[in-house]
């Protein structure tokens, strides 16, 4: 079959399933995008900026569980999606990214809108291609996207020339590639691994699971609870991890870390043996990387060998998929006849951590317009399967210990990079892939001003989403450490009285409201629900409202603090 | 603290263009400490091996080794361990001559070392030295006190003895 290589992208695309991506057209992608239009099989959702292309396509993939699929022109349009690839590199999000290049005899020639984006992206993919003839197409594509989705999931960028996208050439769709350096794993734990971590487990006075996106990932939320369950060891969560189990389960303490539930950040540190799964152990997971796991035992499981041992010691390393590990695992015990009481010392202990800090948490609620109730409100209002997406600061730090997560996938967050910007475009993202299911973004004012003008795409594709700004008028994690750490010397995070987000919603055709109290918060976000535009919601929340608890920076985390 | 030595790492590498810009760029951005880098072809076509030689404690060796396996142009990698192993760099020492006395001694040197002299002017010479880094070393020392004019070093390559050997899967 002879087609053009910009055909040839398309079809590729459309055999990978492709229904819907994310971009902006470009001098360098102009035959792609003829293609796309000229075939109509794929949507594309025209944005404003290319980096939120990337995130709406991060946002996509981690709601729906499919590769998202973002593209940009040359030079600019390229290096504009740095950041959301970053991001998607980070929090291991399956991503492929299209980027258009400067024909080939141009290449290294610094002609106008080159930038060497396989290059640049190197450090923040699992892989690049640079396509340098249209018969490698399809093969590249499907190799592609069988990188982004298989072991520990991530983005890769392919680049195509403007030349070989309008060559015509013989060219054949493989359903399958090989590749000499890259295996796809069974994910299957060693039988061995699996003895030992139980046998540390059986015998552990005080265990403790900490989980991460993995177990999100993997789909192993039943697996996690039945273990748990059987163990009676209480779940911690990494932010990644967060949703992974309900966290009204009553064995869930909720997010641990720099801004981790005091009672999970304790708790973690008391255990005697953690179960680690699907987590790569970060620093803002568990402060001191030195510190951690000193008395206790450490199994850990991750589908990536590189993250066993990178941060902390591992007792137990397991290499396996999270599922399939806490699987065998259970199963083990099950088969043992093992069951533990729930009446042990440790969950009396844990009961006692919860009750010393209840009244903490009930001082958070009170007086107006408080984040942490407006998290509350928020829960009641939306029904289990709603998806909330956040800024990063305090916004997403509010969110991730006040709003309760009670499905996989429904809570979406720049964990490991923190992009500000990231929510917004994002929550539009998940909306594509979820058209049915409510979504808000709980956005500060500062993160939402970096990709505001996603507005517009909001409006003119129809996706309407609800975005909730926690409004302070200012960079508020920043000035948060200012006035606790560098005696209050603020410097540069007043973002001033401008703009009026009422005004700049409806500027773009979407509805902007003002709420003033809980009451009009609650029955704003109700109609908003049902808008057929999207909403922005503007919180005045007072400036000086601090993130709790919290351990400060070089701190453990039994150093938890609840105020200051 | 972790005893820190010197360690071989052995890969094989697709041989393709930006495959050495990803390895290296890896090793940049972990912040690994390579000592040297060798890249060569091998006895298949379109894969080249490389032998790395890196200063660490094990737990920073594990992890270049892991990391460096994650990259999709990697096809195999292991340490070598050098007592296992026949271990060999080369250099080229250009010193310089003085004199007559000079030249003699020199000369005695190299013979001492196996080394070959590959190039002579009337007030300079080339040598060849080849073997393990601390032969190399121990020559290049000994030269210092004539005066090297220039020196350059291939790198360390290895190779495990006996039957253990790093090969593609068929």
């Amino acid at each position: 079959m002879k087609i053009s290589g910009a055909a040839a992208m398309v079809e590729a695309l459309e055999r990978e399933k492709v229904e819907v991506m994310f971009g902006i057209p470009g001098g360098a992608t102009i035959p792609f995008f003829d293609e796309l239009i000229k075939r109509k099989t794929i949507r594309n959702i025209l944005v404003r900026h290319e980096q939120c292309a990337a995130h709406m396509a991060d946002g996509y993939a981690r709601v729906s569980g499919r590769v998202g699929v973002a593209t940009a022109t040359s030079g600019p349009g390229a290096t504009n999606l740095v950041t959301g690839i970053a991001a998607a590199y980070m929090d291991s999000t399956p991503l492929v990214a299209i980027t258009g290049q400067v024909p080939r005899n141009m290449i290294g020639r610094d002609a106008f809108q080159e930038a060497d984006i396989t290059g640049i992206v190197t450090p923040i993919t699992k892989y690049t291609f640079l396509v340098m003839s249209a018969s490698q197409i399809p093969s590249v594509i499907r190799t592609a996207f069988m990188l982004a989705s298989t072991n520990r999931p991530g983005p890769v960028l392919v680049d195509i020339p403007r030349d070989v996208q309008l060559e015509t050439t013989e060219v054949t769709f493989p359903d399958q590639v090989k590749l000499k350096g890259y295996t796809i794993r069974s994910g299957d734990p060693h039988p061995y691994q699996v003895k030992k971590a139980i046998g540390a487990l059986i015998n552990a006075e005080r265990p403790i699971i900490l989980a991460g996106g993995g177990v999100i990932m993997s789909g192993a939320t039943n697996e996690l609870i039945e273990l748990a369950e059987l163990l009676q060891a209480p779940i911690v969560t990494s932010l990644m991890g967060k949703g992974s189990v309900p966290e009204t389960h009553p064995l869930c303490l909720g997010i641990v870390g720099m801004h981790g539930k005091a009672e999970a950040n304790i708790a973690l540190e008391e255990a005697d043996v953690v179960l680690a799964v699907g987590t790569r152990i970060s620093d803002r997971t568990v402060m001191r990387l030195d510190k951690f796991g000193e008395n206790a035992k450490i199994i850990h499981i991750d589908i990536d060998p590189a993250e066993i041992g990178k941060n902390v010691r591992a007792d137990i390393p397991i290499v396996a998929d999270a599922k399939k590990a806490l699987k065998a695992i259970k199963e083990g015990l099950v088969k043992m006849g093992f069951k533990r009481d729930p009446d042990t010392p440790w969950l009396k202990r844990i009961k006692e951590l919860r009750d010393q800090f209840a009244s903490e948490y009930e001082e958070l609620l009170r007086g107006s317009l408080r984040p942490p109730k407006l998290m509350k409100i928020l829960r009641q209002i939306l029904p289990p399967d709603a998806i909330v997406t956040t800024g990063v600061g305090q916004n997403q730090m509010w969110s991730a210990l006040y709003f309760e997560a009670l499905q996989p996938r429904t809570f979406i967050t720049s964990g490991g990079l923190g992009a500000m910007g990231f929510g917004f475009p994002a929550a539009l993202g998940a909306k594509v892939a979820k058209p049915d299911k409510p979504v808000v973004d709980i956005d500060g004012d500062g993160s939402f001003l970096m990709t505001e003008q996603e507005l517009a795409t909001s409006i003119c594709e129809n996706i309407p989403i609800v975005v909730m700004i926690m409004d302070n008028r200012s960079l508020g994690m920043v000035r948060q450490w200012q006035s606790m750490m560098y005696e209050g010397r603020l410097s540069y995070v007043d973002l001033g009285r401008v703009p009026d987000f009422v005004k700049l919603a409806e500027a773009y055709g979407a509805e902007g409201v003002k709420v003033e109290s809980y009451e009009e918060f609650e029955s704003c976000m109700k109609r908003a629900l049902r808008s057929e535009v999207t909403v922005v919601i503007d919180i005045p929340v007072p400036p000086d409202e601090k993130v709790f608890p919290m351990v400060l920076p070089g701190r453990r985390l039994k150093e938890v603090i609840c105020r200051g | 603290m972790a005893e820190e030595k010197l360690h071989y790492i052995s890969a094989l590498v697709e041989d393709k263009p930006g495959v050495m810009f990803r390895i290296t760029s890896l090793i940049r951005r972990r912040a690994f400490n390579i000592d040297s880098i060798a890249v060569g072809p091998t006895e298949h076509e379109g894969i080249s091996r490389l032998t790395m030689t890196i200063r660490g404690d094990e737990r920073i060796v594990e992890q270049v080794i892991k990391q460096l396996a994650k990259l999709v142009d990697v096809i195999k990698i292991s340490e070598i361990r050098p007592e296992e192993s026949v271990v060999r760099e080369l250099a080229l020492v250009k010193v310089h001559v003085r004199d007559h006395t000079a030249r003699n001694d020199i000369i005695q040197y190299v013979n001492i070392f196996r080394g070959r002299i590959v190039d002579v002017a009337p007030h300079s010479m080339i040598i060849e030295i080849v073997g393990d880094e601390d032969k190399v070393n121990a020559f290049v020392n000994l030269m210092k006190e004539f005066g090297i004019e220039e020196l350059a070093k291939t790198g360390v390559v290895a190779m495990s003895r006996g039957v253990k050997s790093i090969k593609p899967k068929e």
